[in-house]
């Protein structure tokens, strides 16, 4: 599996192969609060780089979840849609929204690695 | 303008608050535990709620005081004892809610508790009802504590000693550390608890008090879950100037005695609104399925046309789901009536239902 990377949107992004798996970052959880509804695309769809595949909500205020790079959605996560606690409790590992089909593995280069993204989330939340 | 804190401000900090600007002041809107947990908490034990930045008005005067105050508010406050408390609303003469407020009746007088962001205006509009006949007072120099929950008056009465004597809506002077407290039994969660106003410099030191005896510190993201279950309305969301009491829903806040002659601000449309029914009403709302419906969502009948609107909408803790509460046409408020609910462009399905989402607990006949 490719090195974590991630986006300004606070999701994630890892790539084994062709497949994408793409959820939200435990920096982006934490700033939500409990997350109480999940909101998936369809498997099936297309979706493209940067735009909303998703929502969540927490019991505060809706946010949007959007997709780090295009591609066709082949995998959901019901699990997260059942149970939304379960985004708090995992966000970075069991708790992935939605696994791609991608098109143009250069979308990621834009992308954060690790470093750069704590730093990104720690400057942003001040 | 410079955002206003509480004499609590720093106890919030130190138990890792997040801060929100509420009415213009810095109120933690949740600690480490997050809304869920502290929703809970308060349900199943005792939760501490800061609501210093709520108005305690004191009004003084005798009964002539009392007589102008049945002018203004639909209560009948001459048959009110002494120390209970009522639920009611500062109105304008179409009836239009300025605010809704808890008024009790004090050997002194009268205190009134108002909300933080009407508090000012609140004021304003009495003082030019009263005149200069009386003396008014809203409060700085005194907070106001909220301990609700099912432990909260074994809590609170192992430190003031005496208020578990206090039935639902009523309230009395106490003295604790030197000082004089005023305590109601009242709050707005849906469970038994008390309100304490207090002086500011001794506010600290008395929450640490309660938390050391096992309450816990709770923000304004539960107590607003924890209203909603109650099905309680929130001004500035449920209530406004453009809404009536008899909109609200809030009818059985208004005093029986007061309805065949009237005379009190708003008492005319408060009458024919009784008579012949408002055009839109309050209901409680229950979406189908996980799907949260927020303030200001569109509502549909099945047949697509509009019959209303959202005011708040949660995830409610304790119910396990989605909850809201919402104006719609009349023909639509009857309990499970279908209705639909637009979220992000789509319709969904959802219920009129019967308030309060949660069952209150509320504590009568003490003594």
């Amino acid at each position: 599996m490719s090195e974590v990377k991630f986006s300004k949107e606070h999701e994630w992004i890892t790539l084994e192969g062709d497949v994408a798996t793409i959820g939200i970052t435990k920096h982006a959880t934490e700033m939500l609060g409990d997350i109480v509804f999940a909101e998936l695309p369809e498997k099936g769809s297309n979706v493209e780089k940067d735009g909303t595949a998703g929502v969540v909500e927490s019991t505060k205020a809706a946010s949007d979840v959007y997709t780090p790079v295009s591609g066709e959605v082949v995998d959901t996560n019901q699990s997260i849609v059942d149970d939304p606690a379960k985004i708090n409790e995992d966000p970075e590992g069991t708790s992935w929204f939605f696994k791609l089909k991608i098109k143009d593995t250069s979308e990621l280069d834009t992308l954060m690695n690790k470093e750069e993204y704590d730093k990104f989330a720690k400057e942003t939340s001040s | 303008m410079e955002i206003k804190k509480t004499s609590l401000n720093k106890l919030h900090q130190s138990n890792n608050a997040k801060f929100v600007e509420f009415a213009g002041y810095e109120m933690p809107i949740q600690y480490s535990k997050g809304i869920i947990e502290e929703h809970k908490f308060t349900r199943s034990n005792s939760g501490i709620f800061d609501v210093s930045h709520m108005g305690q008005l004191f009004i003084y005067g005798d009964e002539s005081l009392t007589e102008e105050l049945e002018k203004i508010f639909p209560l009948d406050l001459k048959n009110l004892k002494q120390n209970c408390s009522k639920y009611s609303f500062l109105m304008n003469e179409d009836a239009g809610i300025y605010d809704d407020l808890i008024i009790t009746k004090i050997e002194e007088g009268y205190l009134i508790i108002l909300n933080a962001a009407c508090k000012d205006k609140d004021f304003e509009v009495l003082s030019n009802l009263l005149g200069s006949k009386f003396k008014m007072n809203l409060d700085n120099n005194r907070s106001l504590i909220a301990i609700q929950g099912p432990k909260s008056v074994e809590i609170l009465n192992s430190i003031i000693n005496g208020v578990d004597q206090l039935n639902f809506m009523t309230g009395n002077w106490f003295d604790s550390d030197n000082q004089k407290l005023f305590v109601t039994r009242s709050g707005y969660t849906g469970e038994d608890g008390f309100e304490i106003s207090i002086s500011n410099d001794k506010a600290e030191k008395f929450v640490e008090n309660l938390i050391e005896k096992g309450a816990q510190l709770i923000g304004l993201g539960a107590r607003d879950t924890l209203r909603l279950e109650a099905g309680l309305c929130l001004y500035g969301h449920e209530l406004d100037i453009n809404k009536t009491p008899v909109e609200a829903n809030l009818r059985w806040a208004i005093s029986k005695s007061r309805l065949s002659n009237g005379g009190f601000i708003g008492s005319k449309k408060i009458m024919n609104q009784m008579q012949d029914g408002a055009s839109q009403i309050r209901v409680g709302i229950k979406p189908e399925g996980r799907l949260i419906a927020r303030e200001k969502t569109k509502i549909f009948n099945v047949s697509d046309k509009q019959i209303g609107e959202i005011t708040s909408g949660t995830f409610g803790p304790s119910v396990n789901g989605p909850i809201a509460m919402g104006y719609v046409d009349k023909e639509f408020s009857k309990v499970d009536t279908k209705i639909l609910l637009e979220v992000r462009g789509k319709k969904h399905p959802a219920n009129v239902c019967a308030l309060p989402f949660y069952k209150k607990n509320y504590v009568k006949g003490v003594n």
